[in-house]
């Protein structure tokens, strides 16, 4: 069987205890549902999930390696980006 | 543990004997795939499977065990005994041959199983319901992912859908000993434990036919099935099946791991 019959899917899980699903890995699967199936049966058998998403890797538009300094250099030099210049009143506890 | 007293102790524990027996012996055939499947995903979900199939086969030899009343702990029940003391059906002992024969004969036991676990669940004997509790989850998981793989090689390539035809003709002789009722099936169903087979043919029916009918796959009827598993009558594949299967308790007795 060759390999592009069978299409590469990332895999997001969302844990247990958080909020957003994260990337965790990636399967081979025909389609949409054998590559949920794959996924639960590769990514969760720990207990690590409570929910699932995949996505065609082909469908990922990636930004390219070489492009690195020209992405995020330009943002390394503007700390003031960064919201740690205020005084936060004791009143409003942890943020 | 109520209406204990309306079934006999022998009936009840010929009863979880068979069910234990066959996914004892179902589990092991899966576990045989491990390191072989024909992908990484299938390599981790036949084990999966195998996994949830022996936890059950462990928690009714434990029952079983328990009572029957002679002593007889799980290991001694699973890997202790002769083979014309196991009862699984004839259908768990077959060799795997390929793919798509193991992906079938799994769609076939799961459909069996999902309703005796529903009718377990409020069985009048809390030990068994708390294990189809636990159980009918898992088995509801083997029949979307057996199915869907059924689905998918019927309805796939030429080769695919050949191998799903063999399939289906190869294991059609033993669909109907699943459905067996006898004087055990019968004692057990009167005393509110589990349904008798017999009663399950329909529900068996309703998941099998719309994956057939997906799959595009004609069902196959033989004129006479295999039957004598439950009597302890198996096939040549059942003796090698439990050499490997005994070898590690028959050679380190007693052995713990």
């Amino acid at each position: 069987m060759s390999k592009n019959q069978i299409p590469l899917w990332e895999v997001f899980i969302r844990p247990r205890n958080g909020l957003a699903h994260k990337h965790c890995g990636s399967v081979h699967a025909a389609d949409e549902v054998m590559a949920l199936q794959a996924a639960r049966d590769v990514y969760t058998r720990r207990g690590e999930g409570t929910s699932i998403w995949v996505v065609p890797s082909a469908a990922i538009t990636a930004s390219d390696p070489e492009n690195k300094d020209e992405n995020f250099e330009p943002a390394l030099s503007k700390v003031y980006r960064h919201p740690t210049f205020y005084e936060i009143p004791d009143e409003v506890g942890h943020m | 543990m109520a209406d204990r007293a309306t079934v006999s102790r022998e009936a009840l524990t010929a009863f979880l004997l068979r069910l234990a027996d066959d996914h004892l012996v179902l589990g092991h055939r899966l576990s045989e795939w491990c390191g072989y499947a024909p992908m990484l995903e299938e390599d981790l979900a036949m084990p999966n499977m195998a996994l949830d199939l022996i936890g059950q086969a462990r928690a009714l030899y434990q029952y079983a065990g328990e009572v029957e009343g002679k002593g007889r702990d799980e290991d001694q029940l699973a890997y202790l005994r002769r083979e014309r003391d196991y009862v699984n059906c004839l259908m768990a002992e077959r060799a795997n041959g390929d793919f798509a024969h193991t992906m079938l004969r799994q769609l076939y036991f799961a459909a069996f199983m999902e309703p005796m676990w529903r009718g377990m669940r409020s069985s009048s004997d809390a030990q068994l319901a708390g294990i189809a509790a636990k159980a009918e989850k898992e088995v509801a998981y083997h029949i979307r992912h057996a199915g869907e793989w059924v689905v998918r090689l019927g309805d796939g390539t030429e080769e695919s859908a050949r191998r799903m035809v063999a399939a289906v003709e190869a294991l059609a002789p033993h669909v109907d000993e699943l459905f067996e009722s006898d004087a055990v099936t019968t004692a057990v169903a009167q005393a509110g434990i589990a349904p008798d087979p017999a009663t399950l043919r329909a529900a068996f029916d309703a998941v099998v036919g719309p994956v057939f009918a997906e799959a595009g796959l004609q069902w196959v009827e033989t004129p006479f099935g295999r039957t004598g598993g439950r009597q302890g009558r198996h096939s040549e594949a059942m003796g090698y099946l439990l050499a490997e299967l005994q070898y590690m308790q028959r050679t380190y007795p007693g052995m713990t791991w």
